[in-house]
């Protein structure tokens, strides 16, 4: 197993336990804390998949697009933030309702 | 319901979430290990290009040159989601405090190198490691430490020139593109020997935009119009 295979898969796990933290946690700032995990794990395949190629070289254009994806993410992040912050405001807890279990 | 019947649910749902993750991670892992061991991707076409894209650092020529629709699309999220913070309403009054001597020194050192720093990595990125975002992400940090520290902006600033600012990088990448458009016939395709500068100038422009508006998105809200309290 090359090096490469080995972060990608790192990274496939990363992606699994920000998905788990995302379902369990009823609280909006860990949700936002697992959104940001599993964006991790997608970077960490991105860039480890670009370095597959034969040379020393590795492939610029997935990181290229994980400089972007990181933008995207920390924007996004903020946003998210600010809204968590209203929901606050408004209902005076960040957190989603306990749905009884029928 | 009965606690037997609400613990039994509670499992079911354990189970359930288990099962789900499992075929997750199998299904991508499995994806990734049927991936070639080597693979070229798009490293060969980069190489062959690079002649003409203006620049010597391969990351800005995808960035700035062959995929350059991708970033202005980016300054345009990046501005989408500081509207959106906007118009949740206005930033909280800071509380005034008075930093220690030690911070403020500190502060007001570090600031004007950070800002020296971000000049840098914008001109490194044509040749080595940097560029836009890194330089927009330093001169970001640098706004967040004034803003802890408390340091205030002069209200006069907080008006249209914020706005300018703000827009500036997408408004000269995207005049850039509708120029070449109008004069060569193509979003975006520089012509070969104006290549370097015109990917210096929109960086220029989007690395004030990039560290302004993060320093801006952290504020939390809008700027409020009068004096701080």
């Amino acid at each position: 197993m090359s090096a490469a295979l080995l972060y990608a898969l790192a990274g496939v796990g990363l992606f699994t336990l920000g998905l788990h933290a995302l379902i369990v946690h009823a609280h909006l700032l860990r949700k936002i804390l697992a959104i940001n995990v599993m964006g991790s794990g997608v970077f960490l395949i991105l860039v480890s998949l670009g370095g597959r190629t034969v040379g020393a070289v590795p492939d610029v254009v997935p990181h290229a697009m994980v400089i972007t994806g990181i933008v995207v993410a920390v924007s996004a992040t903020a946003l998210a933030l600010a809204l968590v912050l209203r929901v606050q405001a408004a209902t005076g807890r960040a957190e989603l309702p306990e749905e009884p279990l029928e | 319901m009965n606690i037997a019947g609400r613990r039994w649910h509670l499992l079911l749902f354990r189970w359930a979430l288990m099962l789900l993750l499992l075929t997750v991670a199998g299904g991508l892992g499995y994806a990734l290990l049927s991936l070639p061991e080597q693979a070229v991707g798009l490293s060969e076409q980069v190489r062959v290009n690079m002649e003409m894209s203006g620049v010597q650092n391969p990351v800005t020529a995808v960035l700035l040159n062959f995929r350059g629709y991708d970033t202005l699309l980016e300054m345009a999220v990046l501005l989408a989601a500081l509207l959106g913070v906007w118009s949740l309403g206005a930033a909280e009054a800071h509380r005034r405090i008075d930093p220690q001597p030690v911070l403020s020194l500190l502060v007001g050192g570090l600031a004007p190198m950070m800002i020296l720093m971000a000049g840098y990595l914008l001109w490194v990125g044509a040749y080595a490691p940097g560029g836009a975002f890194q330089a927009g992400s330093v001169l970001a940090a640098a706004g967040i430490l004034l803003l802890l520290s408390s340091k205030r902006f002069p209200v006069r600033l907080m008006g249209w020139p914020l706005r300018v600012v703000l827009v500036i990088g997408l408004g000269v990448f995207t005049a850039v593109g509708v120029t070449l458009l109008c004069v060569s016939g193509g979003f975006l395709q520089y012509p070969s020997g104006l290549a370097g500068a015109l990917i210096l100038f929109i960086e220029a422009a989007a690395t004030l935009s990039i560290g302004v508006t993060l320093a801006a998105l952290f504020l939390g809200g809008r700027p409020q119009a009068g004096p701080y309290r």
